[in-house]
């Protein structure tokens, strides 16, 4: 395959930065999008240039470290995949890809594609866990038996990988989804319900504080999320929310 | 210096608890005046941070990834063993104790692996008040699967995502500790060297990666959970940042590195297809639970198939080779890892394979959709003669069990697992070797500790299914937090440790020198170009059958690519800055240096065991054979200047509880 690349490029936080063309042949449609990028940037090194600097990291979808923001959307064209699983033959010969980092103000740039999601970490801080130490006398696991549906609700919620897909996709820059799967995970566990209240304060206090965005409903992030969390998860946030405030 | 591993004294199943009865105690007011570096924030770096901040440590960790919870531990995907015998199936702490010994080809220290079995329970237990969303069955007690290498049902799991949930777990309890201040987390940050003084560990050189500025951190311990250097073959299913630099810089300051050569190739992952490959994937071991493993039974329909003449459903069932049924019975599909890879490479040699390259094997998951298809019209009350909906409800239920890796599977090849078998082969996956620690996971520097992969103690030659995860949490929940005590206990009184000593100024400038070596080299070829040789060197010589005469060739090759590599390396951007690739030369330039001690490991190690297979060394019928009159020992070498002078120390395994056999799964 032969592609066009238009490749954001900003130097650090404080650059401008903007989109550079660079063409690319002897793709093959086998290769995953970061194997494409890895091609691009050893041409780069070759001809003295810099790299583009891109995060990544288990290239299996599951560290939620890759982020980019192709052709206009979160880890691009796919479903259901993160930008590490996403695969040239999802692209046609001749084609232009747009490359971009993922835009918010509560995701300050640190250079070309790579972002700071230390926003999500802050969050998590101030109510992401259930205040049990670990002496390894807690009582045994199967003297909490939790229906199974709950139990599969608090996993399908627990499976979000931070990369901030959400945010970056949302035309508020909400951390709605985010937050939400991280507070329904407990919420939905008798282990976690002790604190729930102070977990949903904490956490969407601090999410307003980062910059984040509101939600308005458009359900862009559901369908942009690559693990699939449901909006049901922003509701019973609100939910909580509404519990905890009365 | 002669090794002692400290292994308390007294019956296997007392050793633990006696020892806890009498260690030194820190009190709670002198832990708040003792700062500890974790550096790795995987399971059992996560867990440590979180444990030590706990007891009231002042805690500084380390990830070069911009989050903790992003450590490859994410990654793991099956399960995690642990001998709580939920199923009533005759499992108990010595069975597990037993199956990792033997699973391990008895080449690990039992005093360890009786101490880790001991404490599996505990972590079950101290997930799920976590909040761990492990997969129950419809009463909402917790349910187990079985793993390669044993006849009980003992691994728990979170679908095919068991790492992830585990390690948000620990980060969880990080996050605790973060807020209430007692953890200072450095994220996108890496060690690159460790600072002795006095002779002990007393703190860290790291490269802020953001910035580039080169930082001092003091403590008075330093804990290494850095995980393994399977990436040293270039290709293996570890993230693309795992690295071995933490481990390999203790190492040259005086910490012994313990059977590199122990590697685990894991047999269930997606084929290589081209060289412009950057990792591989693994498929867990969890589908061995239900795929059958296959090649065609004669040659020519081999041929066919890889010539895409003909398709693998159109094969009958007599023209099928379930070779691992046939060679091992009783275990059958679920041979343990070293066993399973070997025979797929054996197949595969004598030119059985099914893909392009020839080097792939199926993972058939028929049979499993229809035994699970007549099991649901049977208790849905539907009809039992309904082929499709059999086939629909077969479906369903393998798609509930391991739907997130057909997914992955799916859009990495591009074929559809529910409807044609998977291809697989074996990768590289997990290294049992790594830093040598005696009983308290400390290493041969006073005040440095090795936890996790990064260690070599538990898995011996060979780790079983599901242990990995078990291990982590193990040693960072229960083990260091007790043993670490022990030798802080001494440190009551020493005060905050200055960085603005001749010792740090000396760290600070070497790490400086080789960084600032690398930007100006100006050479012609990138990182990658040598990482790439440096992975076919090992796959080719130091991979999954070795000899003598490959090893030596490969020690000569390395020596000449790391020279070739220091003169003629180009590394771009500059050094206040961030820059990934000044960060891989730094990994490279030490894999090329640990490369060349595996093969030399290797090479010394006269006989075969678990992952460590040389084809000098083996039975009539191709199975390993282990010498254990000459090798039943832990071979730590110690730096001297060089990996060709690197001088062995031997620790002597003694097996009192275990009777050592030869491994047999048929």
């Amino acid at each position: 395959m032969k592609l066009t690349l238009k490749i954001w490029r900003q130097k650090n936080a404080e650059d401008k930065g903007q989109l550079v063309d660079y063409k690319l042949d002897n793709i093959s449609e086998d290769m995953s999008f970061l194997d494409m990028l890895d091609v691009l940037n050893e041409g780069l090194i070759m001809k003295g240039e810099e790299p583009v600097a891109f995060d990544h990291d288990c290239r299996e979808g599951i560290c939620g470290m890759c982020s980019l923001y192709i052709n206009g959307e979160a880890h691009g064209p796919d479903r259901g995949v993160t930008t590490c699983q996403l695969h040239m033959r999802m692209f046609k010969d001749g084609d232009t890809i747009y490359i971009e980092s993922f835009r918010s103000k509560a995701f300050p740039v640190i250079k070309d594609l790579v972002v700071d999601r230390s926003s999500f970490d802050r969050i998590q801080h101030v109510g992401c866990f259930i205040s049990v130490n670990t002496s390894g006398n807690t009582q045994d696991a199967n003297n909490i038996p939790i229906n199974k549906q709950d139990a599969d609700d608090a996993f399908d919620a627990a499976t979000c990988i931070g990369c901030g897909a959400c945010v970056a996709t949302c035309k508020n820059s909400s951390a709605m989804l985010f937050v939400a799967a991280k507070v329904s995970q407990f919420a939905l566990l008798p282990q976690g319900k002790i604190e729930a209240a102070d977990r949903v304060m904490n956490m969407v206090n601090q999410m307003d504080e980062e910059g984040f965005g509101n939600c308005t409903n458009t359900g862009a992030c559901e369908v942009e999320c690559p693990k699939g969390i449901s909006l049901e998860n922003i509701a019973r946030m609100n939910r909580e929310y509404l519990k905890a405030s009365i | 210096m002669a090794l002692d591993s400290k292994i308390p004294n007294g019956p296997i199943s007392d050793k633990w608890t006696d020892y806890k009865n009498h260690i030194n105690l820190v009190n709670p007011a002198n832990k708040r005046n003792i700062d500890i570096i974790v550096v790795g924030t995987g399971l059992a770096g996560g867990s440590a941070a979180a444990t030590l901040a706990e007891l009231g440590y002042n805690v500084k960790a380390f990830c070069f990834q911009d989050s903790p919870r992003r450590a490859h531990s994410i990654a793991a995907q099956g399960g995690i063993n642990a001998a709580k015998n939920y199923q009533g199936d005759g499992d108990s702490t010595f069975r597990l104790f037993y199956d990792t010994v033997k699973g391990g080809d008895y080449r690990s220290r039992e005093a360890n692996v009786h101490r880790l079995a001991e404490v599996s329970a505990n972590i079950i237990d101290q997930c799920v008040a976590q909040g761990v969303p492990f997969a129950r069955d419809y009463g909402g007690l917790l349910d187990n699967r079985s793993f390669g290498g044993v006849l009980v049902s003992r691994t728990f799991y979170a679908k095919g995502q068991t790492g992830q949930q585990l390690l948000l777990g620990a980060y969880s309890a990080m996050n605790r500790q973060i807020g209430r201040g007692k953890i200072k987390m450095y994220n996108r940050h890496e060690m690159l060297d460790i600072v002795k003084v006095d002779g002990k560990a007393r703190g860290i050189i790291a490269r802020n990666l953001v910035t580039g500025e080169i930082e001092r951190h003091s403590a008075h311990a330093v804990v290494i959970a850095s995980g393994g250097y399977g990436n040293v073959f270039f290709l293996s299913t570890n993230a693309m940042g795992s690295n071995a630099t933490a481990a390999w810089k203790i190492h040259k300051k005086g910490a012994f590195f313990a059977n590199p050569c122990y590697t685990q190739i894991h047999p269930t992952c997606i084929p290589v297809s081209g060289d412009h490959q950057s990792k591989l994937t693994l498929m867990s071991e969890s589908l061995r639970n239900d795929g059958r493993i296959w090649v065609p039974a004669k040659l020519e329909d081999a041929q066919a198939i890889r010539e895409g003449k003909l398709k693998p459903t159109q094969l009958a069932e007599a023209d099928r080779d379930y070779y691992l049924e046939r060679r091992y019975p009783s275990f059958g599909n679920l041979v343990p890892r070293d066993v399973a890879s070997r025979a797929a490479k054996e197949r595969c040699d004598a030119g059985f394979g099914v893909n392009k390259t020839g080097e792939a094997v199926y993972l058939d998951f028929a049979s499993a959709i229809q035994r699970y298809g007549k099991e649901q019209v049977k208790i849905k009350h539907l009809d039992e003669n309904d082929a499709a909906l059999i086939t629909k409800l077969g479906t369903e239920v393998v798609a509930n069990k391991y739907g997130n890796l057909f997914q992955m599977y799916e859009k990495i090849v591009d074929e559809n697992p529910y409807g044609t078998p998977m291809m697989i082969y074996p990768a590289v996956h997990y290294t049992m070797g790594g830093t040598w620690v005696d009983y308290n996971l400390q290493t041969t520097i006073p005040g440095c500790f090795s936890i996790g992969e990064s260690n070599f103690s538990d898995h011996g030659a060979n780790r079983l299914g599901a242990s990995a995860l078990m291990q982590g949490l193990a040693d960072g929940y229960f083990v260091l937090p007790y043993t670490i005590g022990d030798y802080l206990s001494a440190d009551i009184r020493t005060g905050k440790i200055p960085t603005d000593s001749p010792e740090f100024d000396e760290a600070e400038k070497s790490v400086k020198d080789q960084l600032e070596r690398f930007i100006n080299n100006n050479g012609t070829h990138s990182v990658d170009y040598f990482h790439k040789k440096l992975g076919k060197i090992m796959w080719d010589k130091v991979g999954m059958a070795r000899n003598a005469e490959g090893l030596n060739e490969a020690i000569v090759e390395i020596a000449a690519l790391r020279e070739e590599f220091f003169k003629d390396v180009r590394v771009p951007g500059t050094l206040d800055s961030f820059n990934q690739e000044l960060e891989k030369a730094t990994r490279v330039a030490d894999y090329l240096e640990l490369g060349e001690l595996f093969a030399k490991d290797a090479l010394h190690r006269q006989e075969s065991c678990g992952g460590h297979f040389r084809e000098e060394y083996q039975t009539e019928d191709g199975e390993a054979m282990r010498d254990d009159e000459n090798f039943a020992y832990v071979a730590a070498w110690e730096y001297k200047g060089k990996p060709s002078e690197a001088v062995l120390h031997k620790e002597d395994l003694k097996f009192d509880n275990v009777k050592l056999v030869q491994r047999s799964y048929k």
